[in-house]
């Protein structure tokens, strides 16, 4: 039986083999005739050209999904009471759309009673939850690849928040801080504190998205950490510890520089994903961002954006500006990583 | 510091469950303060020793001692140990400059002075103007260089160098042989030093070691072992141009070559393997006690020598003698050895018989 397989394996890759044979033999044939009649776009045209010919795909799609709306976007931002159904304007303004989302309320400051406004929001998670998330991650991949029994298990432990969907994970950390009977209330013995219910605080809340969204993102940064860790060679953790060197310092000074690009790319995309964050928030907070009973919103600045898309005609004029504003803060921020990581990242 | 393996071993077990002795049973006392070197063909087992050495490779079985300290199930860490890895493993986000000053930071040193001894150890391997680049902007020799000024900058109580020359052209690794030599002499440090180029290790060792698939073959002065090979294996590793080896027989107490009596040996009839070195050689003078008369095959003139072949019992073999003992159109020689310059091995085991 199992000859019988091998049999078939080897007929199987032989046939392979010989159809790559004689594929190579067709092309050298073509080429030498598109050759002879200089026809041979391999050779003729310049390599950007080919370039450009295989990129069109993908630039097709980003110009009709990315490049038009952004064009779009600016065109909005200028326009004064844009209707949408019949497509008029009243007039241009430059900086009125913006003006306007700046002096909204909850956008920059807060409305009277409240607490939190989108920007507030936005930036406590990016730059709370992003870098304790990227720590956390670093820390449980070296974690868990110095562990040599059930690797595999808890791997696969870690990586579960990856394949879980956003909300239903969302639903399940508000079940388990819910006043009533929640989980952590009993565990740390509070009674019936209310942390994103009625009556809870913006700071209480605050806290649990923090903790929604860092768990959330974990799974994939430990993901990329491990494999990152895996692939460090085994010779320079041997040099170290002839060197005494202590666990500590083997961390800092040899695995995190080894998979500083890691570790860069993940902070870039963190840092652009939560400034983006919509849909955690709409899982413990509803689509407003505001429970009832509470004196704060938890809107970020895409809950801000999608508020005025849907309200539609002019609104999407300050949907626009807000769009641009968060796409600037994500540009000036992402640039200014890049420059102050070129010292730190080894290539 | 004394450094003893006594009965060292290690196997390792691949996935399919395959074994592979790489050291078996070694049983090596290395005096305080000397240098030794660990000599043998690819793949004998010589990183693997000094792996387990250093504490990188747990044996599995056997025991390791510094001085009297057991240390064999000590840490890496904990072993006061410099090595220099085959390939180096310099830490490639670092600089020169800082992967020689790695080792001393996880130690009590003053800053003042950890810098210091940086830069003399750098000048010391040639490699101080180039203290600012990184590991992928240095040649390999000058890589081996850093590799080696990073083990001796913390002044290790054990040194282990894993081919530290390797890398190097004829003329540096001439001088680093010395310098490590030097250096070794004069700051005491137990060394074990592996190569598989047995010139460099009879030149730079105290006494060596050599391997065969894991196995000791001989332990020794480089000298004694030259001169007295312990088995076939050593006399055949040992010496450029290597040594002839021919199959011979001994009747009536007779070393026959070419169906000559050739020696007088009182050894038992048989086959025996034979060795003879080629410089061992001379052209044979009138009161010459052994002599054999011997067609010239060719001759090559090698600078102050002159390598002539010739055969024995249909064997190739290869002499070196003084220039003016042949002429370019000689076609006959008379060569004589001395008797306790033939070396006689036997066929099973390999082993030196003493005939002397
Ligand atoms: N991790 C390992 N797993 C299985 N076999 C190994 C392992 N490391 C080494 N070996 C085997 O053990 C033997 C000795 O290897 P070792 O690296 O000590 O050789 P070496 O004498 O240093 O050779 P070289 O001169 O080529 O460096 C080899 O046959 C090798 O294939
Ligand atoms: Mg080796």
């Amino acid at each position: 039986m199992r000859n019988f397989f091998k049999k078939i394996k080897k007929s199987i890759k032989d046939f392979l083999w010989d159809v790559r044979k004689k594929i190579k033999i067709r092309q050298r044939k073509i080429g030498a005739y598109l050759d002879e009649r200089n026809l041979n776009i391999a050779t003729k045209f310049p390599g950007w050209a080919k370039a450009l010919l295989y990129l069109s795909p993908a630039l097709i799609v980003l110009a009709i999904f990315t490049f038009w709306p952004i064009f779009n976007a600016f065109r909005l931002v200028l326009y004064e009471g844009y209707n949408m159904t019949d497509n008029t304007i009243t007039g241009y303004t430059i900086f009125g759309n913006f003006i306007k989302v700046i002096n909204d309320e909850s956008f920059i400051f807060p409305a009277q009673h409240t607490q939190g406004t989108a920007i507030v929001n936005t930036l406590l998670i990016v730059f709370i939850s992003v870098p304790i998330s990227i720590f956390l991650a670093l820390f449980i991949s070296v974690a868990l690849n110095s562990i040599k029994p059930l690797k595999g298990f808890f791997q696969t432990i870690y990586f579960l928040p990856y394949v879980t969907n956003t909300i239903a994970i969302g639903l399940v950390i508000a079940y388990m801080f819910k006043s009533d009977g929640g989980l952590i209330n009993q565990i740390f013995g509070l009674g019936e504190f209310s942390w994103i219910e009625r009556g809870s605080e913006h700071w209480s809340a605050m806290f649990v998205l923090i903790f929604y969204s860092i768990w959330g993102s974990l799974a994939f940064k430990i993901m990329v950490f491990l494999t990152s860790i895996q692939g460090i060679d085994k010779q320079y953790y041997q040099a170290a510890s002839i060197d005494a060197t202590p666990r500590r310092r083997i961390f800092s000074r040899i695995t995190v520089p080894l998979i500083s690009p890691m570790i860069f790319y993940i902070l870039v995309t963190s840092v652009i994903g939560a400034f983006k964050i919509y849909n955690h928030i709409v899982a413990l907070f509803g689509v407003t961002g505001k429970p009832e009973g509470v004196n704060f919103t938890m809107q970020s600045i895409v809950m801000y954006i999608y508020k005025y898309i849907d309200g539609g005609g002019n609104n999407l004029s300050i949907a626009a500006a807000g769009s641009l504003i968060l796409f600037s803060i994500i540009l000036i921020l992402t640039l200014v990583q890049m420059q102050a990581s070129k010292k730190r990242v080894h290539y | 510091m004394e450094l003893r393996l006594e009965n060292l071993t290690k196997i390792f077990t691949n996935k399919t469950g395959t074994d592979t002795t790489a050291v078996d049973k070694l049983d090596i006392t290395i005096e305080s303060g000397t240098l030794v070197g660990l000599l043998g063909p690819s793949g004998c087992g010589k990183s693997t020793t000094l792996f387990m050495i250093a504490g990188l490779i747990k044996p599995t079985s056997g025991k390791i001692f510094f001085g009297d300290d057991n240390v064999t199930r000590l840490a890496a860490e904990k072993r006061g140990i410099g090595l220099v890895f085959q390939n180096y493993a310099l830490y490639p986000h670092m600089t020169v400059y800082k992967n020689i000053l790695f080792p001393l930071e996880n130690m009590d040193v003053a800053r003042d002075e950890a810098i210091q001894r940086v830069k003399d150890m750098a000048n010391l391997v040639g490699i101080g103007e180039l203290l600012d680049r990184k590991p992928a902007q240095l040649s390999g020799g000058q890589q081996q260089r850093v590799a080696i000024a990073r083990a001796l900058v913390k002044r290790p109580r054990v040194l282990l160098l894993d081919e530290p020359l390797s890398n190097l052209d004829a003329r540096l690794r001439l001088q680093m042989r010395e310098e490590i030599k030097r250096i070794q002499r004069e700051t005491g440090i137990t060394t074990i030093f592996v190569t598989h180029d047995q010139e460099e290790a009879m030149s730079i060792s105290d006494k060596m070691v050599v391997l065969d698939f894991g196995v000791q073959q001989q332990y020794a002065g480089p000298q004694e072992m030259y001169n007295n090979p312990g088995n076939l294996f050593v006399a055949k590793f040992l010496g450029n141009p290597p040594i002839n080896t021919l199959e011979s027989k001994i009747k009536n107490k007779y070393l026959m070559i070419n169906d000559q009596k050739f020696m007088k040996v009182d050894l038992p009839d048989g086959t025996y393997d034979i060795g003879m070195r080629p410089e061992n050689f001379r052209a044979a003078s009138e009161d010459s006690e052994m002599k054999i008369e011997v067609d010239i095959k060719e001759i090559f003139h090698i600078g102050r020598d002159t390598m002539i072949h010739f055969d024995f019992n249909d064997q190739n073999m290869r002499a070196l003698v003084d220039s003016d003992a042949v002429t370019a159109d000689s076609k006959k020689i008379t060569l004589t050895i001395k008797k306790e310059r033939v070396y006689i091995f036997d066929k099973k085991t390999g082993k030196v018989i003493d005939h002397a």
